[in-house]
């Protein structure tokens, strides 16, 4: 057990922080900084940066574009990139998808769709959630019939986070109605410019126009876009939710909301000091402030066992319970960090705070979250 | 940066588990818990044939160049079978007192008699008045010629009556409270003016609280330096804070384990009460605390092996000890309400888990005076260095 930094990783953080000093535009720093929703250009042209490093997509095989660093050199990107202001890496194209392209896919999905994710020509979203399968996911109705080389595509999807940037869908269909629940169910690549798509947007309680709704009347998609094999798409789906939730983690993200959230403290005068002078409030940000040091060796934990050979299981359950509980306490510190100037709406601080609430709701809600470890790790 | 045990490592591990396995079952625990002594000198000798008494000390002071990696693996086994032998105040306290503090030759004969398991030893350093804070030092000691005169009182020292040795904590100058003019003193146990009460504390384990009446002590007695002691004092106490936090970590999950299992077996309403889903999220959430207090074990060990600052170090260790208590809190709890009614009782393992838990959760600080620590240890930091606010242990 050797629990240091070594030299080497040191340097690479430097080398971070240089290039975030270099490349990340004062006013999209800026923007970060404030709170303020970036346009999909701040997002794009920063994309093209980082892959123009060749840094876009760390997690992949180096052969389709991965950069081969360990565990640690991963948090120690992220980490930096997190505390240099740089803008969210959107998930759902690198991160949710092309794991999957790359796992299940061919090798014409592979050889199209990665190159476009990497130079940000796509951009994607994610298709699970219906008004009537949330929690239980695995009774989505949305269907897809054979027509030919074609899937005929009915139905609707929901909570769509930035849809309307978005050039292709990956969804979950079901292909076989007379299927058991789980197993007539595909994963299918939908181009968002098909005729019959329709995009709402859902304004949610922060005043955000995040999330979407999804129709999909008679759209055509080409039975190419099947990944893997038709009645397996569960499977793709739950080695993507694993995945997904080590990055709900958000451990890096958190370290921004915890600067953020200083920042809002330190900038309150009270008794002629600032609310950091305030020993009860100052407590109240060390305790989360506490766990969040906690989880960031939680998940390295993870994994550091993940590369050694484990894929990531259940444990990624917890890791998200707790950091997404961690990302609702700074956000609810933020606004009470603000009082006053919280009620307005153009200070930003209690739009985080409702907007957050979204995170132990998502990717599978905590107490579903619960569910999977009770069974799963704990054989309850 | 490796989270996998060297083979040596595993080595201790596997031979630490052997012994709590061999030695540690409940019914010889309460047995062993009952005698004078309270631990047993039998398994102290094995202790030191198994070099475990000198591993994590330095080599320069006859120890086996072990670091506080070896220290938590050795606790966590520990912690799984409420050992209850005084290692930590003899190796742990005593030990860094001795090896970081030590003035010359006969020091290093009373290190090498602790690592040998001819001598005990142990730290005198709370007091009635001052709850956990080190600074807080009213026993004084005043100069007569070379020597020290010691009068004062300590509270809680572990393992008073059988410790041979005690590192104390003097006021050699300035006010109850001030953070200079602290002096480390070596007391023989059977110093003339030394008075206890010892007692069996609630855990099982066994503590003292010892007066100093006009105890004189030679000038070969100073560790570290006169008026200066806090320093190696807060070192100590950080390191006995990382022990704990081990065997904390080693208590929980068990308490975890145990509690899992019993709920797979106990049947109410014709099933097991484990089907529940509300004690199925009360396991999960013991289950992550503990995760979350093993982070902060390693933690804990990464930074009292860094060559960080002290107050680096004091910050991290205040931290981990917040974490440890307030998850072993939940734990513990958790694991008396998940047992219902036999949970309550004396003759079944949970209950002592609990109790040796709660005194943990106290010991060196609680929850509360660690996170004032911590808050106090950022503002100095933020206010002497600009405005970093990286949460600790986070990389770059």
């Amino acid at each position: 057990m050797d629990l240091t930094f070594s030299p080497e990783e040191i340097a690479f953080g430097e080398e971070v922080r240089a290039f975030i000093k270099a490349e990340l535009p004062a006013d999209v720093r800026a923007k970060m900084q404030a709170g303020i929703e970036l346009t999909k250009d701040d997002y794009v042209n920063w994309q093209h940066k980082l892959n123009s490093r060749g840094w876009l997509a760390p997690g992949w095989p180096v052969k389709y574009g991965g950069t081969g660093w360990d565990v640690v050199k991963r948090h120690i990107y992220e980490q930096e990139m997190a505390l240099g202001w740089t803008p969210r890496q959107m998930p759902f194209g690198v991160a949710m998808v092309a794991p999957v392209i790359i796992e299940f896919g061919n090798d014409a999905q592979r050889e199209y769709f990665l190159p476009r994710i990497l130079s940000s020509e796509d951009w994607w979203c994610q298709g699970y959630s219906e008004p009537g399968a949330g929690s239980d996911l695995a009774s989505l109705s949305t269907k897809a019939e054979r027509d030919g080389d074609h899937y005929v595509v009915n139905g609707q999807k929901t909570w769509i986070t930035l849809a309307q940037f978005a050039d292709w869908i990956f969804c979950l269909v079901r292909t076989d109605p007379a299927a058991r629940k789980q197993s007539g169910i595909s994963f299918l690549l939908i181009d968002m410019k098909t005729p019959g798509v329709t995009v709402r947007p859902i304004v949610t309680i922060d005043g955000g126009r995040e999330v979407n709704e999804v129709y999909f009347e008679n759209v055509r998609v080409p039975v190419a876009n099947l990944v893997g094999r038709e009645g397996e798409g569960w499977t793709y789906a739950k080695f993507l939710l694993e995945h997904e939730r080590n990055g709900t983690a958000g451990v890096a993200g958190s370290s921004q909301l915890l600067e953020r959230l200083n920042a809002i403290a330190n900038s309150q005068r009270v008794d002629g000091g600032t609310l950091l002078d305030d020993d009860h409030f100052a407590e109240r940000i060390a305790n989360v402030e506490i766990e969040l040091t906690a989880l960031s060796y939680t998940q390295l934990r993870s994994l550091a066992a993940e590369q050694s050979g484990k894929s990531p299981g259940p444990e990624s359950s917890f890791i998200k319970i707790k950091g997404t509980e961690i990302q609702q306490s700074l956000t609810e510190l933020m606004m009470d960090a603000s009082g006053y100037e919280a009620f307005d709406p153009a200070v930003h601080s209690a739009a985080w705070y409702y907007n957050y609430r979204k995170t132990s709701i998502y990717a599978g809600s905590n107490e579903i979250q619960r569910n999977i470890i009770a069974k799963r790790l704990l054989g309850l | 940066m490796d989270f996998a045990l060297t083979s040596e490592q595993g080595l201790i591990k596997d031979s630490a588990l052997r012994f709590v396995a061999d030695e540690y079952g409940f019914d010889k625990r309460v047995a062993l818990s009952q005698t004078d002594d309270g631990f047993s000198r039998e398994h102290w000798r094995r202790f030191a044939d198994l070099g475990w008494l000198g591993m994590p000390l330095p080599e320069d002071r006859g120890g086996f160049g072990g670091t506080p990696v070896e220290t938590m693996i050795l606790m966590e086994a520990f912690g799984t079978g409420l050992v209850l032998e005084p290692f930590v105040p003899t190796v742990v306290l005593g030990g860094t007192a001795l090896a970081y503090g030590g003035n010359g030759s006969a020091h290093d004969a009373l290190l090498g008699e602790a690592i040998e398991g001819n001598k005990l030893l142990t730290l005198a350093y709370a007091e009635p008045t001052g709850r956990y804070d080190p600074a807080s030092v009213r026993t004084r000691a005043r100069r007569d010629g070379t020597d020290f005169v010691i009068d004062g009182n300590k509270r809680a020292v572990p393992f008073g009556a059988a410790a041979d040795t005690y590192v104390v904590s003097v006021r050699t100058s300035g006010e109850a409270d001030d953070a200079s003019g602290i002096t480390l003193l070596l007391v023989d146990r059977d110093a003339p003016g030394v008075r206890r009460r010892d007692y069996r504390a609630v855990d099982g384990s066994r503590a003292s609280d010892v007066t100093f009446e006009g105890v004189r002590v030679g000038a070969d007695a100073v560790l570290g330096e006169v008026d200066n002691g806090l320093p190696l004092l807060e070192r100590t106490i950080d390191a006995g804070i990382g022990a704990i936090c081990a065997e904390a970590v080693g208590i929980m999950s068990v308490m975890h384990r145990v509690t899992v299992e019993f709920i797979k077996q106990r049947k109410q309403f014709g099933v097991p009460i484990g089907s529940f889903q509300v004690l199925q999220h009360r396991a999960v959430d013991m289950l992550i605390a503990l995760e979350q207090a093993r982070s902060m074990e390693i933690y804990a060990a990464m930074s009292l092996t860094a060559e960080a600052g002290d107050s680096e170090r004091k910050r991290a260790l205040s931290a981990a000890k917040v974490q440890i208590a307030r998850s072993g809190r939940y734990v513990g709890q958790s694991a008396i309400q998940l047992h219902g009614g036999i949970g309550m009782t004396e003759e079944y393992l949970i209950g002592h888990y609990f109790k040796r838990m709660s005194v943990l959760e106290l010991a060196f600080g609680d929850a509360d005076f660690h996170v004032r620590r911590y808050v106090a240890l950022g503002r100095t930091a933020s206010a002497a260095a600009s405005a970093d606010r990286r949460p600790a242990g986070v990389a770059g």
